[in-house]
């Protein structure tokens, strides 16, 4: 599969050795937000994944160890959150998009 | 060929939705997204159970393309418009495919379903019935696909456009950043390929870049206009992107699409790769 997988039905979190997960959840107003795109860029800026958060507002990439740029698209604009992400752990964030 | 002729925008589709002679064809990996409201009128394709054969990794034969359209209610003389989520990488593959068998009139949707969403545009439950139609595939166009053998003596020879991501094409990871890297290719890749990832010809909201633009990324990343093309990625849908833009919006001519890809190219025996990471993954 080369797309996003459902959001919805993700298995539970398992991370390897050689793995680095970013992942979290977008709000907006203290609400999950469901269906926004929810891109993972690179150092250099350049799109890695992309995925739409679920209903509950959640997003997950198995990433590399570094820094990392989620861009999260919503209806009316977007919201670049900067990440930095370990080998062996998952990384969580909270994307706040403007009401 | 020309822009308009391969690519329609989100007004023109609103416009259209209700056209008979106009078929509006949804092409998601995930098909849940179909259920939870598509364009109005459109069908679905899902590009696992419909576009690959059971058993062996390929695309269905003539036949079974044809007996696929009939029962999707498409004709031949159909326009077909598709589209779909993840920048319209599964339509552009199936527009790929509809091209390898022959049909007249594809047209992607410009910005596919995130462009549809992030304008609020409407998305509608109802499935319409198409009555069976009577399609006749055309033999498989294989001056559009490029297999493993070509690929390897292509080397140093034609132009090899990897379209994954900069991290992909060094070795760094196996597979989008989305999915589990737990992969049993080796990483890196073909090489003297030049990386041009297809998220470059794409703007944040999906539309494709203008032609102008287009152009000058292409010369600029080291295409030579004198040579023959063959595009790849992981397993053939960002290619098909990519070959989308060069074949169909640019024009250039002999340009393949790989759709083997990274997973049977990294999975051969003795073929060369080229991995720019001091720490090799295996």
């Amino acid at each position: 599969m080369c797309g996003a997988p459902d959001q919805d039905t993700l298995p539970a979190l398992e991370v390897s050795a050689g793995e680095a997960v970013v992942h979290g959840t977008v709000v907006r107003g203290g609400q999950p937000l469901a269906g926004a795109y929810v891109r993972l860029l690179g150092e250099s800026g350049d799109f890695t994944a992309e995925v739409q958060s679920s209903a509950t507002g959640y997003f997950r990439f198995y990433a590399a160890a570094g820094d990392w740029t989620l861009r999260t698209l919503y209806r009316g604009g977007s919201v670049d959150t900067a990440i930095t992400a370990a080998q062996g752990e998952a990384t969580s964030v909270q994307v706040d998009v403007p009401e | 060929m020309s822009r308009a002729d391969v690519l329609v925008d989100v007004d023109w589709a609103e416009a259209h939705l209700d056209d008979p002679k106009i078929v509006f064809v949804e092409v998601d990996e995930d098909v849940s997204a179909f259920d939870g409201g598509h364009l109005k009128n459109a069908v679905r394709l899902d590009w696992t159970k419909e576009l690959q054969q059971p058993a062996v990794r390929d695309v269905i034969d003539q036949d079974d393309f044809g007996t696929l359209m009939s029962a999707k209610g498409i004709s031949n003389d159909d326009t077909v418009v598709l589209y779909g989520g993840n920048n319209n990488w599964f339509a552009a593959y199936a527009y790929w495919y509809f091209k390898l068998y022959g049909h007249e009139d594809v047209k992607l949707l410009d910005g596919g379903r995130k462009k549809w969403e992030l304008d609020g545009r409407e998305l509608v439950k109802d499935v319409p019935e198409r009555p069976a139609t009577q399609y006749a595939a055309k033999s498989p166009d294989l001056s559009i696909r490029a297999f493993r053998d070509e690929v390897v003596a292509s080397i140093g020879g034609k132009n090899l456009v990897d379209v994954r991501s900069p991290d992909e094409f060094s070795g760094k990871i196996k597979a989008p950043a989305h999915l589990p890297q737990e992969q049993s290719q080796k990483s890196g890749h073909v090489p003297t390929a030049i990386n041009i990832p297809w998220s470059k010809a794409a703007a944040d909201d999906g539309t494709f870049r203008s032609d102008d633009e287009l152009g000058k990324l292409y010369g600029e990343q080291g295409f030579d206009d004198s040579r023959s093309t063959i595009a790849y990625c992981r397993i053939g849908e960002r290619s098909s992107h990519t070959w989308f833009v060069l074949h169909e919006l640019l024009g250039k001519t002999d340009v393949k699409n790989y759709d083997g890809s990274w997973v049977e190219y990294g999975s051969l025996v003795g073929v060369p790769i080229q991995n720019d990471t001091s720490q090799k993954a295996v």
